[in-house]
């Protein structure tokens, strides 16, 4: 997966993948978001971030493509709305930020009429609200506002008469595994070829013991699809640790490959931070990654590099250990299938 | 069997780190979570099981200057008999850097009188706030002052330079604490037959709870063997991270088996204290491929040059075969050789 950051003034490239347009008041959080994700930076530094002053776009290939368009908060939204009309038409979701340790009632306001623009511009355009900061919260906090943000949010749409608008809420924040699960359910909604995915993904854990299996973007760390057996955060956060720490340990032996070497792991980083993050370009081409690991309560995390920056993360019992070779052999089968998938979509 | 106790005296001003070390080597707290530790009240005494037969017995020595005068008066004979090593941290910010080195001045004229034997080890902390061309130069500066002082008391100081905001910090105590280890060149040795028969490049041996390196033994038999000279504190760091993963499943992890680029990896218990990493990295290297006979042959998909499933089976069982051994190692008398 490779990273471009693009400014843009108000002209889009031509561009036809999907797009994800992120947009929210100003010190909401949206630039923290993009570069955690994105570009690898530690939660930490974000504090340090300047306000977006222009349109920013971040352009990633993976298994799909995708850019996320970054509107500053300040924009004076009236003069804007032409291009914003433009913007929604080409664009597949919009994530809209609140920051939920502010007062939010000029953010839903500005929401609202935001959605009006989307929806007349793009009727099948989903609106994604990250209830964003949440870390500060307290649980019950947390729960409170999600259901007072949805209630105003419907109430308001309901009296404008729009009903068939596809909108959904999410408690986000940086400092945890929250924003990433987020992001990996809008991401999901736009990719054509979910159900699909999802199918192999199930057909796979059927017929090789396998509890829970996900498919991730190694880089961001966005699980593109999971088979349909129910989902716990523990779970997926192990999983996206287990990523990092296998990518971490081969990139120690590996041969450097690459032009420049970008360890994160050197002291010459910014701020001297914690460094165990990793980026995808410093992943060698060499033979796919793969690794395993037992874990004292009978659970096997197995990993497997798959196609364009896709990794395969499954959960497994202990008992299936012996069978160890079936399940690598229906897993080829199952990558197969992902370089079809990927040649035809 | 009579249990090797070690006494650490973990001393240095107030705030410069020494009960942030000792949590994140010895308590799994991240570097992240140290901001919650406050000022250490007189002595925390932690008694930590290392390897089976040895206990270290650490004196985080509470730095404010009430303390220290205590220390040096009334405590003197509690605090400096008695004492294996002596750690002294260096906050590399200190705006009273000549008090500092008064104070490391005073704690080596106590162990001349009681513990003329104990192994002296400073470490120069936070570097992470010096800018990095910088850093060279600080440490040199200041651990030349230390060697001169320590040279009076015919004391010999190792140095380090650390920061609990990378891996640094578990080279210094990896360091520190094998001098400590009263049979390391037992394990030293028969970790090389190890890594001979198993054909290993390299053959790392960790301790369990704190993932400190006990031994390490670098054969870099096969021609494709790369590595970067700070691996085995940057593994440690790695392989802690993990750890703390794990427990928030409950749960700890047993074996780790890497099929990497470049190499092949196994991280496996060893015995009730230790893990041991084998690595055998791509036996052929980028130009040509050479089988180990050292006969020529065009090179096909690559993927002869790995090891292969049989051989990773091999280490599997060498692992296991040789896990009574190290266990005898670590239930050995100190005293024997």
């Amino acid at each position: 997966m490779s990273v471009d950051e693009a400014h843009d003034g108000h002209s889009f490239g031509p561009n036809p993948s999907p797009r994800i347009v992120m947009m929210g008041l100003r010190r909401g959080g949206k630039s923290s978001i993009c570069q955690v994700m994105f570009h690898n930076m530690q939660p930490l530094d974000t504090l340090y971030i300047e306000s977006t002053t222009a349109p920013t776009t971040s352009v990633f290939s993976s298994f799909i493509d995708f850019a996320v368009m970054e509107l500053p908060g300040q924009i004076n939204f009236t003069e804007a709305m032409i291009d914003a009309e433009r913007i929604f038409s080409s664009c597949g979701a919009l994530i809209y930020v609140i920051d939920s340790q502010d007062e939010y009632i000029n953010s839903l306001a500005n929401l609202h009429s935001i959605i009006l623009h989307a929806v007349n511009a793009n009727p099948n355009i989903n609106i994604e609200v990250f209830i964003h900061k949440v870390d500060g919260l307290s649980e019950d906090f947390r729960l409170d506002a999600q259901r007072d943000i949805t209630q105003r949010v419907t109430d308001e749409l309901l009296d404008d008469g729009l009903v068939n608008v596809s909108i959904s809420f999410h408690l986000t924040s940086i400092f945890d595994h929250s924003i990433y699960e987020a992001f990996s359910r809008v991401v999901q909604k736009l990719i054509p070829q979910l159900a699909t995915l999802e199918n192999l993904l199930n057909v796979l854990c059927q017929h090789s013991g396998i509890e829970k299996a996900f498919l991730f973007d190694i880089g961001s760390k966005i699980f593109v699809a999971t088979d349909s057996s129910p989902m716990d955060i523990p779970t997926y956060e192990i999983c996206t640790d287990f990523i990092d720490i296998t990518v971490d340990m081969n990139n120690i032996y590996a041969v450097d490959r690459r032009p420049k070497p970008v360890t994160r792991n050197d002291a010459n980083t910014n701020n001297g931070t914690v460094n165990i993050a990793n980026q995808l370009e410093s992943i060698p081409q060499g033979r796919p990654i793969g690794s395993t690991s037992r874990l004292s309560n009978g659970v096997i995390l197995y990993l497997q590099q798959m196609v364009k920056g896709l990794a395969l993360v499954c959960l497994m019992r202990k008992e299936s250990m012996p069978k160890i070779a079936l399940v690598e052999y229906n897993i080829e089968f199952f990558r197969d299938a992902l370089e079809q998938l990927w040649l035809i979509g | 069997m009579a249990g090797a106790r070690r006494k650490l005296l973990l001393m240095g001003r107030s705030g410069s780190g020494k009960s942030s070390m000792r949590s994140i080597i010895f308590s799994n707290y991240s570097a992240f979570d140290t901001r919650r530790l406050g000022a250490t009240i007189d002595v925390e005494h932690s008694h930590l099981r290392f390897l089976g037969n040895m206990t270290l017995n650490l004196w985080d020595c509470g730095g404010q200057d009430a303390y220290m005068d205590h220390y040096f008066s009334t405590q003197r004979d509690n605090i400096f008999r008695m004492v294996e090593a002596l750690i002294f941290v260096f906050d590399v910010e200190s705006k009273e850097l000549r008090k500092d080195i008064e104070t490391f001045v005073l704690c080596l004229r106590n162990l001349y009188e009681f513990s003329p034997t104990a192994k002296i080890f400073a470490l120069v902390h936070k570097m992470d706030l010096v800018i990095v061309e910088k850093r060279q130069d600080v440490y040199r500066a200041l651990m030349k002052s230390l060697e001169d002082t320590s040279a009076m008391f015919s004391f010999q100081v190792q140095g380090f330079a650390t920061t609990i905001w990378d891996e640094s910090l578990y080279k210094a105590w990896s360091s520190i604490v094998c001098t400590l280890i009263p049979n390391v060149t037992v394990f030293q040795k028969h970790l090389q037959t190890f890594a001979d028969i198993s054909e290993a490049d390299e053959v790392i041996l960790f301790e369990k709870t704190t993932f400190l390196v006990i031994s390490h033994v670098t054969t870099a038999r096969s021609p494709g063997f790369r590595s970067d000279s700070t691996r085995f504190e940057k593994i440690s760091n790695i392989i802690k991270q993990y750890k703390q993963s794990c427990s928030k499943l409950r749960a700890q992890f047993q074996s780790l088996s890497l099929r990497g680029s470049d190499c092949t990896a196994y991280l496996d218990t060893m015995t009730a204290n230790t893990m041991i990493m084998v690595i055998m990295s791509n036996k052929t290297d980028r130009r040509g491929s050479t089988d180990l006979l050292g006969n020529n042959e065009i090179n096909g998909d690559g993927d002869d040059s790995f090891a292969s499933e049989a051989e990773n089976n091999i280490i599997l069982a060498n692992i296991k075969i040789a896990r009574k051994m190290f266990e005898k190692i670590e239930m050995m008398n100190p005293d024997d050789r």
